[in-house]
């Protein structure tokens, strides 16, 4: 691994993978707010950070200027070997319109709320089942023993993987954590196994047909009557497992961690557990995990900045959700906030698609948590890790069970 | 008091059927859809309404009178 040179100025010279922004990114984004909307960057081949709602809500809305076609920051300027728009490597999330909305549509209608919330039962015993594991404590391991696990289940049952292979998607979850930091080369290697489990899925769903996300893309039709193309089926199973797991866990694990060290929000969820919706979309805001990038497409002044054609933009939904402009009291956790119009899920036409299943596995997850332990603090503070990159969550999660 | 969704706003974020499902329901696609007429007379669904259109992330409802 490369040591980079750390940050002087976030403001002129941003990482989103520097260990201050690991650690704690909200006192630089509340610094960047104050006297920089917009802060740029050199690293990454160039790029700039929106620090505002109102910044963050401009780019997501605009694909005019701005294309979806990379939507992860890599180590340099996306060059000729991206896949090009308006398809791009993991449709829909890759696409631009016209496209987009084509594969869009094709898999909305599988993670309607319908169908989503039909799963509530199962989430909800395989809670427990996990419960069951951990056992009494006193120490538990809230991330890797819990939270990482619920999102896993959930997606391998949408695709329609065999239940016998949870084990074997328990070590997928590794390969994708650890993935997270290794180089682009290495992490196609560690993918490998992963990538030949889909393909082997793939071909026993050509075989054997059923009810479940992965069937229905393979015989599902596009408007002009072709079927999808393997990559395309293949690049939305893997946008499936990347986007549906480790978000969805990290959502879970930030939510624990919270309560593990705010006893007063945690004494009130076990005590009014009908505040657990609002609870939630707290918890959304406040620990979003998600930030998405976009490109800009050509040469422009944009938000007062001079915008170069393949400059990346990181969207920091995390960092518009704390913007006091637009939420009082931003940087404060409200376990009963009613007003909370937060872009958690991203905003404009690539809203998050699993976002009913999400908001379901948190809610799920975190009743059934507080169920069975109502009373828990951290083991160790300072111990507690986060994910880097574009996704934030908690990872090393030790908590103590107290009586 | 009118509640209407406008559609090309909509992007399906979903908080409107989970403030006030009283008023709102959701289509095929996950979108938000106002159920019947959108007419809405009761003071504690109408704060329900203004609920749901200030958590809309979109801006995408529509409230005509009071």
């Amino acid at each position: 691994m490369t040591i980079k040179p750390p940050v002087d100025d976030f403001a002129t010279d941003w990482d989103h993978t520097d260990p201050q922004w690991v650690a704690n990114p909200y006192p630089i984004w509340e610094d960047l707010r104050g006297r920089c909307p917009v802060a740029h960057t050199d690293r990454y081949g160039g790029g700039w950070f929106p620090s505002t709602y109102e910044g963050v809500a401009a780019v997501a809305n605009d694909t005019e200027n701005f294309t979806s076609r990379t939507v992860v920051i890599g180590n340099g300027r996306p060059g000729e070997d991206a896949p090009p728009a308006p398809i791009g490597v993991a449709p829909p999330i890759s696409s631009d319109p016209p496209f987009h909305q084509i594969a869009r549509r094709l898999i909305l209608p599988a993670f309607a709320p319908g169908p989503v919330n039909a799963l509530e039962p199962q989430i909800r015993e395989l809670c427990n089942h996990l419960l069951d594991e951990m056992g009494a404590g006193p120490n538990i391991n809230a991330g890797d023993d819990f939270a990482a696990h619920i999102p896993v289940w959930v997606i391998a049952k949408m695709l329609g993987f065999p239940d016998d292979d949870r084990d074997l998607f328990r070590e997928f979850v590794h390969i994708v954590l650890e993935g997270v930091d290794e180089p682009q080369e290495q992490r196609i290697v560690s993918f490998q196994p992963v990538l030949e489990y889909i393909e082997r899925q793939i071909e026993d769903h050509v075989a054997n047909p059923r009810d479940d996300l992965t069937s229905y893309m393979l015989n599902v039709e596009l408007p002009n009557g072709e079927k999808l193309l393997p990559e395309h089926i293949f690049g939305t199973i893997i946008l499936t497992l990347i986007a549906g797991i480790d978000t969805t866990w990290s959502a879970i694990s930030s939510s624990i961690w919270h309560l593990a060290s705010h006893p007063a929000d945690l004494e009130r969820l076990v005590n009014e557990p009908e505040l657990m919706p609002l609870a939630v979309e707290e918890f959304l805001r406040f620990y979003a995990p998600v930030s998405m990038a976009r490109l800009v497409k050509e040469d422009m002044d944009y938000l007062g900045c001079p915008m170069k054609k393949d400059d990346w933009i990181l969207l920091g939904f995390p960092a518009a959700n704390r913007d006091p402009a637009v939420f009082e009291n931003a940087d404060q956790f409200i376990v009963d906030r009613e007003v909370n119009r937060h872009v958690t899920f991203g905003l404009g036409i690539h809203r998050c698609a699993g976002s009913n299943l999400a908001r379901l596995e948190l809610r799920v997850a975190l009743e059934e948590f507080i169920k069975r332990f109502p009373k828990f603090e951290l083991s160790d503070p300072a111990a507690v890790t986060f994910s880097q990159g574009q996704v934030r969550g908690a990872r090393f999660l030790p908590l103590t069970v107290l009586n | 008091m009118k509640v209407t969704i406008d559609a090309a706003r909509c992007q399906g974020q979903g908080r409107c059927f989970g403030i006030a499902p009283e008023i709102f329901d959701f289509d095929d696609l996950g979108n938000g859809v106002v159920i019947g007429d959108g007419i809405v007379d009761d003071e504690e669904l109408k704060a329900k309404a203004r609920l749901a259109q200030a958590n809309c992330p979109e801006h995408a409802i529509n409230i005509e009178g009071n």
